[in-house]
């Protein structure tokens, strides 16, 4: 295959690529669009593979096929409330390989100099090798700065991301932790690596490169260590735009530019979630990257009141004099794998002729837009599960509200108490109608260790217990 | 520790302190359940639904005051009653300790712990044990049921072959608990209702229920946040205004239902005799005040008297007790929770907490002492009422003006966003070379398709953006294509195992998008 048939197909997947994302607009649309996305992958793969500078076809096919088969398997099996942690992990792959290339690409780059060196001829390069081999003095110290970039994102996408996977995968602790020093740390570390591109700038060592992996490595793992709890759909997606950043990084290494637009494409559309997920939580991107709440302005208004308990009976009965019911899940009902029981909730009360509706907000769960692909994998219909902003006004005209195992997006101190931590934050006005159960484990505060005067206002009725098991207990009585 | 409930001696009380569902409860909270036999009969419990419940049965009421550690009334106990009180013993009931200080010194003198029901404070905590609401909300359906009974005609307004029957005009004077279940029951009966309160604040809830608030114009009116959520005494010249607000509704309406009380004080006389004169014969006026005095001048207690005009005057102090089966079951309840209160720990052993607000306020004797009345609590019943600050409107003028300088502003950002772009680009583009350039326009451009696409993604499709991304920079697999044919044996290792991770990247990205678009359905 010609370069120029090489570069047809290239563009080719870059406008497939383009319409797969666009095609995310609507979920009818989307499931075309994902058909785009793999159109495009297997142009472009299969152009690179029968395309000029291509060698170990065997290995190759191996690697490939062994990659084809553990990916089946993993997206085959993976449980829906596992996505973030499936997410983080794939995001980790990214950069890992990117950091491979980048010092594949520093590799290939110390032999040709040494061939050139030698004196002797530069022919028998093959493949990247060869592209290397004819660039000049400036596009080399180029070169090495591209490259130096692209394993830095890499390196920090990649001990990142694991970090994210251990926190959302329960294996590491998902409070926020910080070595003494915090992002002191963190600064003195980036200025680190700096310094070791200017040396690597000068002399071309690789052990300053390697050097900056280690670090980089360091600063991605005590970076996302430091952030935790329902901070986490920013940090994902944060991730999720780093791994487009290193494509792109690798891309410019490799002067290709297939490379560069996807990276591209997925770095910015990381960023645009990082950003709708920090706006809905009315903190700045900087400030959930620097970990924690921050100081409050002056103490907390005074909650006064009790919380009032309810059993499933009074549940039931509630919900079977009610002509309207919304429901807010939160992470708590992809922790009790409840989304079967809150479906099938749903479907009673419908069949009732009750309205049902959910009502989503923007960081509800560790993942953005987890809680839809919750409901949709428990056959929930997408049109009754609407946003916050769509749903909000209703709630006055609404007779039930059940919230399940979310806290903080309901917080009416984010609008009533100026100095509330999340003063501010959008959130989901519940309150406003006539009752709110509220379904929640033990009388402990959310993520943010904020108290919710939500659970002691007059017309909210706590119903304790696990999620599941509580829906269990209510579902016969329904009806 | 065992609770007991003796058959109620007051005459004409049908009511019961415990119900055989209350004894499933208190069991529950440890305790063993003893009641007097027959004591539930007038309310509809037999002895044998009791004994089903696992209740034991004492065949005296002697019997019974012996074997209860703790023993649950409904009316206050009468001499012979309290002179069995014992040291240590417990007793659960309505007192009214303002009115009986030579009961409650009895009961001091015997040594017992007297809670009284009547004495629950009115916070929102207390609300499932406020046994005076549970019994107003009764006597508030019932006042209605009688009023009906003693009215010859239909509640609700009919066209009917035989000619029009007009509804009935209902005026409810006091929207207490009371006040509000009458207005509920006469509105569903089909009743035209009004209703005056002193309290501005219960106009919504009055409204609430269906029916008409009589407003009348003046200036000063009360807080009742103050008096915990009561209504007090008020100034002769309020009275005077609602009097004569009174006689304008008087010649009107066929039923009249007075709530009125006033805390510690007899009940205001708001129907005068002339209104009642000036009333339709026929009509009715029930007076749910009768015990504490009657709000109607021609009130006589316990019993139903006809004026000279031929309206009817119904002055029952036994509304509950009527329905006896209802409000042994509301009352059994809220003993039952007042019990939950006492044992914290669900051990059956009591702990009379007196540091508890709700305790320490319906305990009027503790330990050999009168506690009696209490501190004032010290959780505030009801918020006190804030004015509420008007949103400013904007006019037309003031909206364009505010939306024309969103515009400008956003415009300004915009073009300031471009200009620092492109100097950014003259000033990489004057260093960089060109090869690098050419890449980089692409990769600008590929950041600016990228924005303009992910903002139209749906909110609910993130997740599966996300992992389609996913899917997508697995693209970095090209890296690895090119530099797997090296000639360098470390290379071709770490290119063929960022081919690996990197095709389960996209085969994993691309199917479990897929898995998950697959489940969105439309219903």
């Amino acid at each position: 295959m010609s370069i120029g048939i090489v570069s047809a197909a290239y563009i080719a997947a870059t406008i497939l690529f383009i319409l797969s994302l666009g095609g995310l607009s609507g979920q009818e649309s989307a499931k075309r669009a994902v058909w785009y996305g793999i159109a495009g992958m297997a142009l472009a793969v299969g152009a690179t593979v029968f395309g000029p500078g291509i060698g170990h076809a065997a290995v190759l096919l191996l690697m490939v096929a062994i990659g084809a088969i553990v990916g089946a398997y993993v997206a085959g099996k993976v449980e829906m409330t596992q996505m973030p942690q499936l997410v983080a992990a794939l995001h980790s792959f990214v950069g890992l390989a990117a950091v491979f290339i980048g010092l594949n690409a520093d590799l290939e780059l110390g032999r040709v100099l040494a061939a050139k060196a030698a004196g002797g001829g530069l022919d028998h390069f093959t493949g990247f090798a060869a592209k290397v081999a004819a660039k000049d003095a400036v596009e080399l110290s180029m070169l090495k700065v591209e490259l130096f970039l692209g394993v830095f994102i890499g390196a920090v996408t990649f001990t990142g991301s694991v970090v994210a996977f251990g926190k959302l995968a329960g294996r590491i602790d998902g409070k926020p932790k910080k070595l003494p020093g915090g992002h002191l740390l963190n600064a003195g570390a980036a200025a680190l690596a700096v310094l070791l591109l200017l040396v690597f700038f000068a002399t071309g060592g690789m052990w300053a490169l390697l050097l900056m992996t280690l670090v980089a490595f360091f600063i991605g793992w005590h970076l996302i260590m430091g952030i935790g709890g329902a901070d986490m759909p920013v940090v994902v997606s944060m991730l999720n735009s780093y791994s487009g950043w290193a494509a792109a990084a690798i891309g410019f290494t490799l002067g290709n530019d297939l490379l560069i637009v996807t990276g591209a494409l997925v770095g910015s559309s990381g960023a645009i979630l990082s950003y709708i997920m920090c706006k809905a939580m009315n903190r700045s991107f900087i400030s959930v990257i620097l970990g924690g709440f921050g100081g409050t302005g002056g103490p907390a208004q005074e909650i006064s009141g009790e919380m009032v308990a309810i059993d499933a009976e009074g549940v039931a009965a509630a919900l079977n004099d009610a002509d309207s019911v919304i429901i807010v899940p939160g992470y708590g009902m992809a922790v009790a794998q409840a989304q079967q029981s809150v479906s099938e909730l749903t479907r009673k009360l419908r069949a009732a002729g009750k309205t049902v509706r959910f009502g989503i907000h923007p960081v509800a769960g560790r993942l953005p837009g987890h809680m839809n692909v919750l409901l949709a994998e428990a056959k929930v219909p997408y049109d009754i599960v609407l946003e916050m902003d769509e749903i909000n006004d209703d709630f006055p005209s609404t007779d039930v509200s059940i919230v399940i195992g979310s806290n903080d997006i309901v917080n009416p101190a984010a609008q009533e108490d100026p100095n509330s931590p999340i003063a501010g934050m959008p959130v989901l006005e519940v309150w406003k109608s006539k009752l709110v159960i509220v379904m929640k484990r033990g009388q402990g505060t959310g993520y943010s260790g904020i108290e919710n005067p939500l659970f002691y206002k007059e017309n909210t009725r706590m119903y304790y217990g696990d999620a599941k098991k509580s829906l269990d207990e209510l579902l016969p009585k329904i009806g | 520790m065992k609770i007991g409930s003796p058959k109620e001696i007051t005459a004409g009380e049908a009511r019961v302190a415990m119900t055989p569902d209350s004894a499933v409860q208190l069991k529950k909270l440890g305790y063993d359940c003893v009641i007097e036999t027959g004591a539930g009969a007038a309310a509809g419990f037999s002895d044998a639904a009791y004994e089903a419940a696992g209740v034991e049965v004492v065949k005296t009421a002697a019997a019974l005051w012996k074997a209860a550690d703790i023993v649950a009334k409904v009316r206050p106990p009468e001499e012979v009653e309290a002179k069995r009180l014992r040291h240590g013993q417990t007793l659960i009931s309505f007192f009214y300790p303002g009115q009986n200080e030579r009961l409650l010194e009895l009961t001091r003198d015997q040594g017992a712990n007297v809670i009284a029901m009547d004495m629950v404070p009115r916070i929102s905590r207390a609300q499932k044990m406020d046994a005076l609401s549970s019994m107003a909300n009764i006597a508030g359906y019932r006042a209605v049921v009688e009023a009906a009974n003693n009215f010859g005609r239909f509640f609700t307004g009919q066209v009917t072959a035989a000619g029009k029957v007009p509804p009935a005009k209902v005026l409810v004077v006091g929207a207490g608990v009371a006040g509000l279940a009458a207005i509920g029951t006469a509105t569903s009966l089909g009743a035209i209702v009004y209703a005056f309160d002193v309290r501005p604040e219960v106009a919504e809830q009055i409204e609430s229920m269906g029916a008409n608030f009589v407003f009348l114009e003046f200036e000063q009116s009360q807080d009742s946040a103050a008096t915990g959520g009561y209504a007090a005494p008020s100034s002769p010249e309020f009275r005077e205004k609602q009097l004569a607000k009174f006689r304008e509704l008087a010649p009107e309406m066929d039923i009249v239902i007075t709530t009125a009380l006033i805390p510690g004080r007899p009940a205001p006389k708001l129907w005068l005799e002339d209104m009642v004169a000036l009333m339709k014969p026929g009509s009715v006026v029930v007076d749910l005040a009768a015990e504490r005095g009657g709000n109607c001048d021609l009130t006589v207690a316990d019993e139903k008297i006809v004026s000279a005009n031929g309206v009817t005057v119904v002055g029952y102090t036994d509304f509950p007790s009527r329905m006896a089966a209802q409000s042994s079951t509301l009352y059994a309840t809220n003993i039952r929770h007042m019990m939950t209160d006492l044992t914290p720990k669900k051990d059956g052993v009591p702990v009379h907490n007196m540091d508890d607000d709700v305790i320490r306020g319906a305990t009027v004797t503790f330990e050999g002492a009168i506690t009696f009345p209490p501190p004032p609590p010290k959780v505030q019943a009801i918020a006190a009422a804030k004015p509420k600050p008007k949103p400013k409107e904007l006019s037309p003028e003031e909206k364009r003006a505010a939306e024309l300088a969103a515009f400008r502003k956003a415009t300004r950002s915009q073009v300031t966003l471009l200009a620092v772009g492109t100097l950014v680009m003259l000033l990489i583009g004057s260093v960089a070379p060109s090869d690098f350039m050419s890449h980089f326009i692409v990769f600008a451009l590929a950041c600016f398709v990228g924005f303009q696409v992910i903002w139209n993604v749906s909110h609910a499709l993130h997740t599966p953006l996300m992992a389609v991304t996913n899917a997508i920079s697995g693209i970095v697999i090209l890296g690895a294509l090119l530099q797997i044919g090296s000639g360098s044996g470390l290379v071709v290792v770490l290119a063929a195992v960022a081919v690996l991770i990197a095709s389960i990247n996209i085969v994993g990205g691309f199917l479990v998008t897929r898995r998950m678009l697959a489940m969105f359905q439309k219903s």
